[in-house]
């Protein structure tokens, strides 16, 4: 698939690229031979139906598996990732579904945990002061990083969250169903802090089931089926094209569904014409 | 910010113009006004009940008061106080241990059989004790990490396997007394600060309070954050410092303040700088909070559940040491009764969640001062042990049920 001119031209270097990767779980091949590239300055969505692999491809991208066989190039060195904390030192950034906050801790906290500034005398002041540059970079709406997480909106969490991925200075950023749980408002914030974190010059990559936020805000859509490579799309592809590849033929519940529809509207269309 | 005028740039947190920020005392009154409504407690719902509990206990015996009474009172909260101090670590994390009474009391039968029957220096005698204690702690945390046994269950069976070893090591002898005129007994029992020692470190709560606001003052406004009221500050430092004083003077009038009691509250203030000004206790509160999220931030989970339990069953060991110099003795009663439930208690009644993520050092001390105000009042009262422990208990009871109902009022005021 050949990527439209003005978005290959502002799209970087290549950051992440797989070769071959599969994974096995026991007799389950969960992934097989995925080849799979993520740019600087670019947004990849990463779509498939349940069971299709994606989860497994982030989790092996964040240390939490290893896989069967395959190669990983980051930033043009083979890497393995043995552990998460593997992933978090090279680069790779992951923001889990679940977000991982801390309810009781404030919002620097939380940005902070497991990274704090001068372990025997935290430094509130420095923490806070780049928790706000972070937020602040963001363009993102919280009251006060004095408050308990418990406080916050979904959204506000999301946001949270992906500063706390960016306080290391990723160079990839994993989000895992990152608009899953949000409202209409909120689902637009998330996708303006992703259209941000590009532009910081990251790439990010983006696993999704909902196609109007993939079309939003992806430069390249992956689908991946079944744990293989199921074809690249250009976010203006057409959402035929684009279901087909995730469930896997032109014959399948969407279409037939779509073909119902089409051929009822078609029927009362006639019905209409012969009625005077 | 009223200070930075309308034309300066607006601080870095106050940019958001949503967002309603309160400023000076009034705005802090009313914060706090707004937090308690929430469900933020703090330490109100204890220093509330100190206070009842004191009126009731004066009015019925003007005795209760009484500054040899009240020094009295000092010298038995150490003791117990030390050991609910370990509770509130293990309670941060949001585990329990329900061995402390038989730890403390195992500790106080090594001390005596170490250095009364067997020679050893005493020195020697009690940080074998402290040894021990953190071993037990350490075993604990490996039952619980290894192979996911329950804290409850674990420290439940402790209690009965260290309770057997404090019997099996007394003998049948039952009971060790330590030496009068020892250093060890003295300090449970006489030693008290000289008046211009505690009237000294009654004043550095509040220089140090003063030092560190205007540090902090000073490099926030260099950072461009906004800075809380100056006046707020000299304000709270003044009535501290002035409260302090004045009840070390009162005190004074008798024998003055326990080394023990500047012991215990010298331990509380370093678990406090730990628990909230430390990486180690960040990753506590964290790990109490959500374990998973501390774990995938890279927290070293199990590493923090040893250091909570092992640092509970020490300082129930050093606990049941100060026990048994406030005593002269280590007996088969030593850390037995209720010891253990007092020292839960403590942590409870002085505002440290039972269900983790949520507490401080100080209720250790404001919770022990509570349970021991109960019991000195229905002492003077001659009222038997059967009322006290009934009279304890419903303490204890309204204590839980005050920190329930906060809880669902904050998670419904959207605080965590």
């Amino acid at each position: 698939m050949s990527e439209s001119p003005e978005r290959s031209a502002s799209v970087g270097e290549l950051v992440l690229s797989l070769r071959g990767i599969s994974k096995n779980f026991g007799a389950v091949s969960a992934l097989t031979d995925i080849d799979f590239d993520v740019h600087a300055r670019e947004v990849v969505a990463l779509v498939g139906d349940n069971g299709a692999g994606k989860s497994t491809l982030v989790k092996i991208l964040a240390g939490v598996h290893q896989p069967s066989s395959g190669t990983i190039n980051f930033r043009g060195r083979p890497v393995t990732l043995p552990d998460p904390r593997a992933a978090l030192t090279l680069g790779i950034a992951t923001v889990f579904q679940d977000l991982a906050l801390c309810e009781n801790l404030d919002v620097v906290a939380n940005i902070f945990l497991g990274n704090e500034l001068s372990p025997l005398r935290l430094d509130e002041v420095a923490m806070e002061m780049r928790a706000w540059t972070l937020l602040n970079e963001l363009s993102a709406r919280i009251p006060s990083v004095r408050e308990a997480v418990a406080s916050l909106s979904g959204g506000q969490r999301q946001t949270v969250a992906i500063a706390r991925s960016l306080l290391l200075e990723p160079k990839l950023i994993l989000l895992d169903e990152p608009t899953a749980a949000l409202g209409v408002a909120q689902t637009a914030e998330v996708l303006n802090l992703i259209d941000r974190v590009r532009a910081r010059g990251l790439g990010v990559v983006m696993i999704s089931h909902n196609m109007e936020d993939v079309r939003a805000v992806a430069d390249r859509i992956v689908v991946l089926r079944l744990g293989r490579n199921n074809g690249v799309f250009e976010p203006d592809a057409s959402n035929q094209d684009l279901v087909s590849a995730i469930t896997g033929a032109s014959n399948n519940a969407v279409s037939r569904r779509a073909e119902r529809l089409r051929a009822e509207r078609d029927h009362s269309a006639q019905a209409g014409e012969q009625r005077p | 910010m009223t200070e930075q005028g309308n034309l300066a740039p607006l601080a870095l947190d106050r940019a958001d113009a949503r967002v309603k920020h309160e400023a000076g005392i009034g705005g802090a009154v009313r914060a706090f006004l707004d937090r308690v409504r929430s469900g933020d407690l703090g330490s109100l719902p204890v220093i509330v009940g100190l206070v009842v509990i004191w009126t009731v206990f004066t009015s019925l015996n003007p005795v209760f008061v009484s500054s040899s009474n009240l020094v009295n009172l000092l010298f038995d909260c150490s003791t117990v106080g030390v050991i609910a101090l370990g509770i509130v670590c293990v309670l941060m994390v949001g585990e329990i241990d329900l061995s402390v009474g038989s730890i403390s009391g195992f500790a106080s039968a090594m001390v005596g059989t170490l250095w009364v029957n067997q020679g050893w220096p005493v020195a020697l005698a009690i940080l074998a004790a402290l040894a021990f204690g953190a071993l037990i702690g350490a075993l604990y945390a490996l039952l619980f990490n290894r192979l996911g046994m329950p804290s409850f269950v674990s420290t439940l069976a402790g209690l009965l396997a260290v309770l057997g070893m404090q019997l099996y090591i007394l003998g049948s002898t039952g009971s060790i007394n330590l030496p009068y005129g020892s250093a060890l007994v003295d300090f449970g029992q006489l030693m008290v600060m000289p008046k211009w020692v505690s009237h000294t470190l009654a004043a550095i709560p509040g220089l140090a309070m003063l030092v560190s606001g205007l540090r902090t003052f000073a490099r926030r406004r260099a950072a461009n954050l906004s800075t809380p009221s100056v006046a707020g500050l000299v304000l709270r430092v003044a009535a501290i410092t002035v409260g302090l004083e004045l009840i070390v003077a009162y005190l004074n009038q008798s024998r003055g303040i326990p080394w023990m009691f500047g012991l215990f509250v010298g331990l509380v203030v370093a678990m406090n700088y730990a628990l909230t000004r430390t990486k180690w206790g960040r990753s506590m509160t964290a790990v109490g909070g959500n374990r998973e999220a501390a774990r995938r931030a890279g927290i070293k989970v199990r590493a923090i559940y040893l250091s909570a339990f092992a640092l509970c069953s020490l300082f129930a060991a050093l606990g049941g040491v100060l026990a048994a110099a406030r005593l002269a003795s280590a007996s088969q009663q030593a850390g037995t009764g209720d010891v253990n439930l007092n020292a839960i208690a403590a942590a409870v009644i002085g505002g440290t969640s039972l269900f983790g993520g949520r507490g401080s050092a100080y209720s250790a001390l404001l919770g022990i001062i509570v349970i021991q105000s109960i019991a000195s009042g229905l002492t003077l009262l001659d009222l038997s042990s059967s009322l006290r422990y009934m009279i304890t208990g419903a303490v204890l009871a309204i204590a839980v049920i005050v920190d329930s109902l906060a809880r669902r009022s904050r998670a419904s005021h959207g605080r965590a």
